[in-house]
């Protein structure tokens, strides 16, 4: 390892037009080779500091002060040839969106071609082998017809893995990664993310990669640096940032990690059942051919007792979504049935009403279950509507009960939806959902969409209303850590079936399926909150 | 591929059979008599029970419009009240005076606005957009018969520049007939401008916040090249279904340029036909417009594949 | 920001211009739009005509001002109409999906098969050409693109979260449609009515440039655009001013609509 570092960050200021500073006095180095991770929240400034290590922030960024020095070489004083030089050739960048970082009408090959034919004098020959032979590295099958095929012929993980051939293909000095798997499931994150680790250290790659995920950055990197507010508040080699953290904001981001909930003692009550059910995806026939139709659910049979908490896991595609749906009655089964409390759901049958009032959903994104043009009392309110025998003051008094319950204080009544963030939408999903007390709510995924620390008190605000009135919960998620702290029971999906399912201590210490054990694997843990699985762990490159 | 060119021209025979029923509605709602329009007010009964007859109005409407299918597949859309002359001819020869006009009009409003849109774009909100989306805003705003009007008191009158009325061909004349076409071109020109620079802009911003320009940008491309490269293709979509729609509107709307600049085209060849209760000849104008204008968008979506590869797969 | 706030002003101010005008024409006009004064024909601007007078020695300012109220009173009534019939057409068909989707979507695109003005000339001829005439043709020309966006704005606004939540919550399809999705269209119906009105008024302008629309001697800038053609070597005035109006009515609509569209843009992802 040289003495002077690759990139050495001093000092750096970047500010917006109206002279706020987004992110402010940043200082840190990365050596030759090394794996630097950086953890933060969203508005933390991670991606704006990253982009600004070869000047690729927005417009809006009016000012950079600072110094930022790359081999040696100062980027805030470079022309914009010298900038075009430097990039692409010795700092490269994955992105977090696989499906919009390939341009969608250009054939992967000529894409690909691009920064080769830029900054290197190899033939057009010579450049097709390269990109064949990093294409086969990057395991894409027949990568010779690849080479013809337009991005959209490909899955999100391959597409990454196109990615990182595009920008691995120049041999870069530094590797920017920016959220690379986030938008990935699970067990294909941890297939890139490996393969990432691996190039890069066949090729001497420095990588810089940024994630809110502490316990991927834990595994994967040499040294973390924690960011919170344009700032950075801590920085150190990962096993000690783990072990032992010094700051308090450092200390917060830990104790947000999910750890395993207490057992706990439940009814054995059934409340829902589902029998045999099937759904098919809406006709793809066209009208000149039938096809047989994609099955999202293929003959399930699920049960949820009184007052537990059953977690619904599996990649996209599972179908836990549509089972989710189909339960609450947004869906109607092709086959097969729900039954609550013992009565089929069918429209407009006995148990119809009392089904319907019952059971209630929570979504993933409060963003679009929020109608935007309804005040957040008016919003709660709503549910209360097909209450009978119950005056408009009543329903005014309920609403508010239950925003006090969620911790949202009488003025948020009046607000609208988009004057809120992202955790207090939330709370006015959870609110609107509890208000009627009902028997059964299924989440959808309700905290994947907030920040950590934000994540960790809406589940805490979960569990309390929970156990306070003892509703029954299907939780549908693809993150096993929120399933691990919150789930009595899991039931693991792929294809559309279930593969398993069981007491979650059960599931977690010992897996049947093989299904099962990989996703498992595929997640970062970090047991017990504190001592984990760290990079110096990881199996060595051969 | 072959799928979805299939496709589009199977969801095409249907929009072309409900035009054509549309249109036969159109001219059957019309109020009046035909064949007392033909012969006169004082014609006997008789005559006229022989000549509706002939026209085979007497027969139930289904079988009417069926004949009138059959026939206009053979080419035989009748016969013009006014001029006896047959009606597709008639058509078909002022179709092309018309034609040439738009397309070309057409053609060299894109050439200049696709690339000021996109340039503008890409400095949003600079200088050179604000002045850029004035001009287009200024330029859709005018209505063309008064642009061309205007165009022909300046050119035309007052500088002696360039003919003021009538028509010339190319096939008599090249060089005349460019100086006749000129100011007519002109005025679409600058009507069309404004709209597509617009568009071409819209559809530039939308993709500007993309990861792949962001990508583009940290492989070391210039900003030329992204804008040559990858901005160009990903944008035109939008702006060539417009094109397309542009193109469809023109061959009906056009009827006020030609009547500014005394041009036998098609749109005036409608409009007359109304004012002269030519049933045969509205009929043939709307169908053979109808007709035209699926086909070009049909075209348009063909080709569509060829700025955005996805569509082809659906 | 600002351009947003210089659109919308500079467009409301003009258009409220227009308007005024027009709503003072219904009352007082400086002379009789409709008075014939032999004396005084073709008239240059002057201290007694502002803007002139005609081959009839009518007062350009007068007939500028009536055409004014015709000619918004038509594109109101063609935008009302064209609003009703599309918003009905594309609530049902984005709505309830399935067979009434498809028939109603391909009547759509047939009666949008034909070319803009194409289908207004071919309605014009059944309906005649006057007021009542225009406004039924226009209506019926504009209403499938009306029927087009709102059923696209359906068709999104029933996948979004809120409205299956409002379904969850025990609320009527109906209930649901009012409460939810009706008034979440609203934004880009307003911007499409916004542009419509536009169409409107250079549609029944060209119609009467063409001979097809009011007819004289009632004014509009049409056909006054129309009747100046003859004069236009030595009354350039006849053609100017007319042309202008539609001109800068329409410019200021334009501005109007984007200022509209930009500001109920963001705001409606959420802010």
């Amino acid at each position: 390892m040289s003495s002077t570092p690759l990139l050495k960050v001093t000092n750096l200021t970047l500010r917006l037009a109206n002279g706020e500073s987004l992110v402010e006095g940043a200082g840190f180095s990365i050596d030759a080779g090394e794996i630097v991770g950086i953890v933060g929240e969203s508005g933390s400034g991670k991606t704006l500091m990253a982009r600004a290590i070869f000047s690729l922030t927005p417009p809006s960024i009016q000012r950079t002060e600072g110094s930022i020095l790359f081999e040696g070489m100062e980027v805030t004083q470079l022309t914009p040839r010298g900038l075009r030089n430097l990039r692409g050739a010795r700092i490269g960048m994955v992105f977090q969106e696989p499906m919009t970082s390939l341009d969608p009408s250009m054939t992967i090959g000529k894409q690909l071609d691009e920064g080769l034919a830029l900054h290197t004098r190899l033939k057009t020959a010579q450049r097709r082998t390269r990109i064949v032979e990093m294409l086969t590295r990057v395991s894409i099958q027949d990568p010779v017809s690849a080479l013809g095929a337009y991005p959209h012929h490909f899955s999100g993980g391959m597409r990454q893995r196109i990615m990182l051939a595009s920008a691995m293909l120049l041999r870069p000095a530094l590797l920017i990664a920016d959220e690379p798997t986030t938008a990935l499931d699970a067990i294909v994150q941890k297939d890139v993310l490996e393969l990432m680790v691996d190039l890069t250290r066949q090729y001497k790659t420095a990588v810089f990669l940024i994630s809110h995920d502490l316990p991927m950055i834990a595994r994967y990197t040499d040294r973390t640096i924690v960011m919170h507010r344009g700032r950075i508040v801590e920085q150190n080699t990962t096993p000690e940032l783990i072990r032992a953290p010094v700051e308090a904001y450092s200390r917060k981001l830990l104790d947000s990690t999910p750890h395993r909930g207490p057992v706990r003692a439940r009814s054995k009550a059934p409340l829902i059942e589902v029998r045999n059910l099937r759904v098919d995806y809406p006709g793809r026939g066209s009208l000149f051919r039938a096809q047989a139709p994609k099955r999202a659910l293929k003959n399930v049979d699920l049960s949820i007792n009184r007052g537990e908490v059953v977690a619904l896991v599996g990649g996209s595609g599972s179908g836990k979504t549509t089972l989710g749906r189909t339960i609450v009655g947004l869906i109607d089964p092709d086959g097969g049935r729900v039954f609550f409390e013992g009565l089929p759901t069918v429209r407009g049958s006995d148990g119809w009403k009392r089904y319907r009032t019952e059971c209630q959903m929570v979504f993933q994104d409060p963003a679009s279950s929020l109608d935007p043009r309804m005040t957040v009392g008016a919003l709660v309110e709503e549910a209360l509507l097909s209450m009978q025998d119950i005056t408009r003051a009543a329903r005014r008094e309920r609403a508010r009960e239950t925003l006090h319950e969620v911790g949202l204080a009488d003025a948020f009544a009046d607000r609208y939806p988009h004057e809120l963030s992202g955790g207090q939408r939330q709370r006015v999903a959870i609110a609107r959902a509890v208000v009627r007390r009902p028997a059964l709510i299924v989440a959808d995924e309700p905290v994947s969409a907030l920040d950590v620390t934000v994540r960790v008190q809406i589940l805490e605000l979960f569990s309390s209303l929970q156990a306070q009135y003892e509703f029954s919960c299907l939780f549908i998620s693809h993150d096993l850590g929120v399933v691990e702290q919150i789930a009595d029971r899991v039931v693991v999906m792929r294809d559309g079936e279930i593969v398993e399912a069981g007491e979650r201590n059960q599931i977690f210490d010992n897996p049947a399926h093989v299904y099962t054990r990989q996703l498992l694997d595929a997640v970062p843990r970090l047991a017990n909150g504190l001592a984990g699985v760290t990079r110096a762990d990881l199996p060595a490159v051969s | 591929m072959i799928r979805f060119i299939s496709q589009r021209l199977l969801a095409v025979l249907p929009t072309l059979l409900l035009s054509a029923v549309a249109v036969f509605a159109i001219i059957r709602l019309i109020p009046g008599d035909p064949a007392a329009l033909m012969l006169g007010d004082q014609a006997d009964p008789a005559s006229l029970a022989d000549l509706r007859h002939l026209l085979g109005l007497d027969l139930s409407l289904p079988t009417q419009f069926m004949r009138w299918v059959e026939r206009a597949l053979h080419g035989d859309l009748g016969v013009s009240i006014r001029t006896g002359e047959p009606v597709l001819p008639l058509v078909l020869d002022r179709f092309w005076v018309s034609a040439r006009i738009v397309f070309i009009a057409v053609a060299v409003a894109a050439a200049i606005a696709i690339p000021a849109g996109m340039v503008a774009a890409w400095h949003q909100n600079g200088k050179l957009d604000i002045a850029v989306v004035s001009t287009a805003t200024v330029l859709l705003s005018v209505p063309s018969f008064w642009l061309g009007l205007m165009l022909l008191y300046v050119f035309g009158l007052k500088l002696g520049m360039l003919p003021v009325v009538g028509y010339v061909s190319f096939s008599e004349n090249a060089r005349a007939a460019l100086l006749y076409i000129l100011l007519p071109l002109a005025t679409l020109i600058l009507h069309e401008v404004g709209i597509l620079i617009r568009m071409a802009r819209a559809s530039t911003l939308d993709l500007l916040r993309l990861d792949y320009i962001t990508n583009a940008r940290a492989k070391g491309l210039s900003e030329a090249a992204i804008l040559r490269r990858h901005v160009l293709r990903n944008s035109f979509g939008p702006t060539w279904t417009l094109i397309g729609l542009m193109l469809g509107n023109l061959l009906g709307g056009i009827a006020v340029v030609e009547t500014v600049f005394t041009i036998p085209g098609l749109g005036r060849l409608l409009v007359d036909s109304i004012f002269g209760r030519d049933y045969p000849v509205i009929q043939g104008c709307l169908l053979f417009i109808a007709f035209v204008y699926v086909l070009i968008n049909l075209v348009v979506d063909l080709l569509y594949p060829l700025f955005d590869p996805r569509v082809a797969e659906q | 920001m600002k351009t947003i706030k210089l659109n919308a002003t500079i467009g409301a101010t003009v258009t409220g211009l227009v308007v005024l005008a027009a709503l003072v024409a219904l009352f007082w006009t400086p002379d009789d739009p409709l008075a014939i004064g032999f004396e005084d024909r073709l008239a240059a601007p002057s201290a007694a005509h502002w803007l002139g007078t005609d081959e009839f020695g009518r007062d350009v300012l007068s007939r500028l001002m009536a055409a004014a109220s015709t000619s918004l009173r038509i594109s109101i009534l063609t935008v009302m109409t064209a609003v009703l019939l599309g918003t009905i057409v594309g609530v049902a068909a984005g709505y309830v999906r399935g067979w009434t989707d498809r028939i109603l979507m391909a009547c759509n695109d047939a009666l949008l098969a034909f070319p803009g003005i194409l289908l207004a000339l071919g309605l014009l001829s059944i309906a005649g050409a006057n007021e009542r005439g225009i406004v039924i043709a226009l209506g019926l020309a504009y209403a499938p693109s009306v029927a087009r966006i709102v059923r696209g704005s359906v068709m999104s606004l029933r996948e979004m979260d809120y409205v299956a939540a409002s379904r969850i919550m025990g609320n009527s399809e109906f209930f649901t449609i009012r409460r939810h999705i009706l008034p979440n269209c609203v934004g880009p119906l307003i911007v499409l009515a916004t542009s419509m009105f536009g169409w409107a008024i250079l549609a029944e302008s060209a119609l009467s440039f063409l001979g097809l629309g009011v007819p004289p001697p009632a004014p509009t800038w049409g056909n006054m655009l129309a009747a100046s053609r003859p004069f236009i070597a030595h009354a350039i005035w006849l053609a100017l001013f007319p042309g202008l109006c539609i001109s800068l009515t329409l410019l200021s609509i334009n501005l109007l609509g984007d200022a509209l569209r930009d500001r109920l843009d963001p705001r409606m992802r959420g802010g």
